[in-house]
């Protein structure tokens, strides 16, 4: 993996660290007392997620009648959450796998948190498909299993079975890749533990030892796992988006959405690593690995795919006017003026306005600027699907059939309890868990190139040698 | 088990630069070496070291052959013998709407394939515990390693020695 390095190239890692300095500040996390602000965290966390708990019981026991769901609006909260919760556990793939592929190491920074994150992103959007079957302890009938029912099989040309498929796969590799990569650092932190600690981590790490013959298949393993995961981070999106564009509502029957979807999640997805990392690395003092570097090429990917998405919002207004198909041209004006409008400019606004701000480079490096942005975003691509969602529903052929939707206290509790979810996994999972790879930061260490003689030069003293 | 008890010497380097010379040097003076520990994939050293290029990504592919063929086979088996219906007046046998799914288990057939392959052939496992030489490999020493049983002791020494090595130490695994 030796690649052609321009030699005024600058160092990946700030504050001129050495191996064990590395191992120091990453792995100390995991050793220390938790902090305050931590436990705090947590605790509200919990709360949060009990309330949501609760609220999934409340629907399981009344019923699915608890929502504010309606006959025409059959969609409403759990379906944009739902979408919203798997677009955000794209990034995860998109930085460990991709970039990977392209070779861009300044990944080694932010992909172990970006895996975990989409991890529990996945976690919480598969929540909602599930509790809206209604009765969830019937949910084993979508896994295809030789049955007393008939036989009686699912049925393999619906997208939502699809979805089953590529959701369940997805979370299975992204375990499977984000392990992998954890199994040499929990074997680190148990080289520095003793007593029962070191016992847990010596399961954890699976007794790895470092020799070269490991590193090599782990590398060769990594790698595929990288190329498998490419396309099949696309192929989620893409099947999630054929949930609606295999379906004959105006709105949704449009070729345009698989790669419009695609790009959304990684727009979305990208905007909620942002918001984690500027808050851990503050928390955790990491700024000298995940640096203002590399919040700048965040953001670049954020104002790429924020205008893949715009362009995709005009193009869909453009091809229902061109389609002279009179359905197809209400259901883009009712989503633009109807009684969702203030959704619609919501998503205008956050989605494909805001982010061009990040043309300016000094703006792209202001970390108050983007964690703003990033929080926008979250928002944004909230309405978006939204937007999509119920807008679209709420007012279809016929005009008897119209109807408006609002969520109850029920739908409400339980996106905010995936919230705690989300959060209560990831805290928990920086107390175990380094949240940046230390083996692969410590492999990109000296990629500093040997003309660079910048701040934090690697090479200074390489003529010293031989 | 007496038997495989092996008396190791093992030099621990700073660098992984030193550790590439050092194992250089090794190969030059036909020395066998036993094993290298890393805290980290070190690039270059596998062909130094004369370490074959992994096969895993083969067995990758047969597993995720063996995933479409689940796949597709399964669901043809399924909609055409075993439960014939018609849906939204298509064929039976709708190879279009097969593909998403023998996608997804094409990738996932190969991933658990090659992750659970990649475990048992590095002797890796839950509960598994490996005897390690120095706790310091996972931190930030290039650990070359020698068996006594194959490499004089006195030899092995003095080229860990003139490589620069730091630390030389002996333990029996």
């Amino acid at each position: 993996m030796s690649a052609v390095v321009s030699p005024i190239r600058r160092p990946l890692i700030t504050g001129n660290k050495t191996y064990h300095q590395i191992t120091e500040d990453l792995i100390s996390p995991t050793e220390k007392a938790p902090t305050r602000a931590w436990t705090i965290g947590l605790i509200i966390s919990v709360a949060v997620l009990s309330y949501g708990v609760f609220c999934i019981l409340w629907t399981i026991y009344v019923g699915i009648g608890s929502w504010n769901l309606n006959r025409t609006v059959n969609w409403g909260w759990d379906i944009t959450n739902f979408v919203w919760w798997i677009g955000i556990g794209h990034a995860g793939t998109l930085i460990s796998a991709i970039l990977l592929l392209f070779r861009q190491k300044w990944r080694t920074g932010v992909n172990r948190a970006a895996e975990a994150m989409t991890i529990f992103a996945v976690m919480c959007a598969g929540l909602f498909p599930l509790i809206h079957m209604g009765r969830i302890w019937l949910a084993m009938f979508i896994l295809p299993y030789p049955n007393t029912r008939g036989p009686l099989w699912p049925n393999f040309n619906s997208p939502l079975l699809w979805d089953v498929f590529a959701i369940s796969t997805y979370l299975t590799v992204s375990l499977l890749f984000w392990y992998t990569g954890l199994v040499p650092d929990f074997a680190t932190v148990r080289d520095r533990a003793k007593g029962m600690r070191r016992k847990i981590y010596n399961f954890l790490s699976f007794g790895w030892t470092g020799s070269a013959k490991h590193w090599q298949r782990w590398e060769s393993l990594s790698l595929v796992l990288a190329g498998l995961s490419t396309p099949l981070v696309l192929s989620v999106h893409t099947i999630v988006s054929f949930d609606f564009a295999t379906s004959v509502i105006p709105g949704w029957h449009t070729t345009i959405f698989p790669p419009y979807f695609v790009a959304g999640a990684v727009f979305s997805g990208f905007a909620m690593v942002l918001t984690l990392m500027i808050i851990t690395r503050k928390l955790l003092k990491l700024e000298d690995y995940i640096t203002v570097e590399h919040i700048e090429s965040m953001n670049k990917v954020i104002l790429v795919t924020g205008t893949i998405v715009g362009v995709a919002y005009l193009t869909e207004l453009f091809i229902a006017w061109y389609s002279g198909y009179v359905y197809e041209q209400f259901a883009f004006f009712n989503r633009a003026l109807g009684p969702y409008w203030w959704s619609y400019f919501g998503m205008m606004f956050c989605n494909v306005i805001s982010p061009q701000l990040f043309w300016k480079k000094s703006w792209r490096r202001n970390i108050t600027l983007t964690f703003l942005m990033s929080i926008f975003i979250n928002i944004g691509m909230w309405f978006e699907r939204f937007v999509i969602i119920a807008t679209t529903l709420a007012r279809d052929y016929l005009p008897s059939s119209w109807s408006l939707y609002s969520p109850s206290w029920v739908e409400i509790g339980i996106y905010i309890g995936t919230f705690g979810l989300f959060f209560t996994c990831y805290l928990i999972f920086t107390r175990v868990a380094p949240v940046v790879a230390v083996a692969e930061v410590k492999s990109v260490l000296k990629t500093g190139g040997n003309q660079y003689v910048g701040e934090n030069a690697t090479h200074k003293h390489h003529h010293e040698h031989h | 088990m007496a038997n495989n008890h092996k008396e190791i010497v093992f030099g621990l380097y700073n660098d992984e630069e030193d550790l590439i010379r050092a194992v250089k040097e090794a190969k030059t003076a036909h020395l066998d070496i036993y094993d290298v520990f890393t805290p980290f994939p070190i690039h270059g050293l596998d062909p130094v070291l004369g370490l074959e290029e992994s096969r895993l990504h083969i067995a990758g592919f047969i597993y995720g052959a063996l995933g479409t063929l689940t796949a597709f086979l399964g669901m043809t088996w399924i909609f055409t013998k075993d439960w014939p219906n018609v849906f939204g007046g298509k064929p039976y046998w709708s190879v279009p709407a097969f593909i998403p799914i023998t996608f997804e288990l094409t990738v996932l057939f190969a991933a658990i394939g090659m992750t659970v392959t990649f475990y048992i052939i590095n002797g890796l496992g839950p509960g598994v515990v490996n005897q390690h030489l120095d706790d310091r490999i996972t931190d930030d020493k290039f650990c070359l390693a020698f068996d006594k049983g194959s490499v004089s002791e006195d030899k092995a020494v003095s080229l860990l020695k003139q490589t620069g090595a730091v630390e030389i130490n002996h333990k029996t695994l």
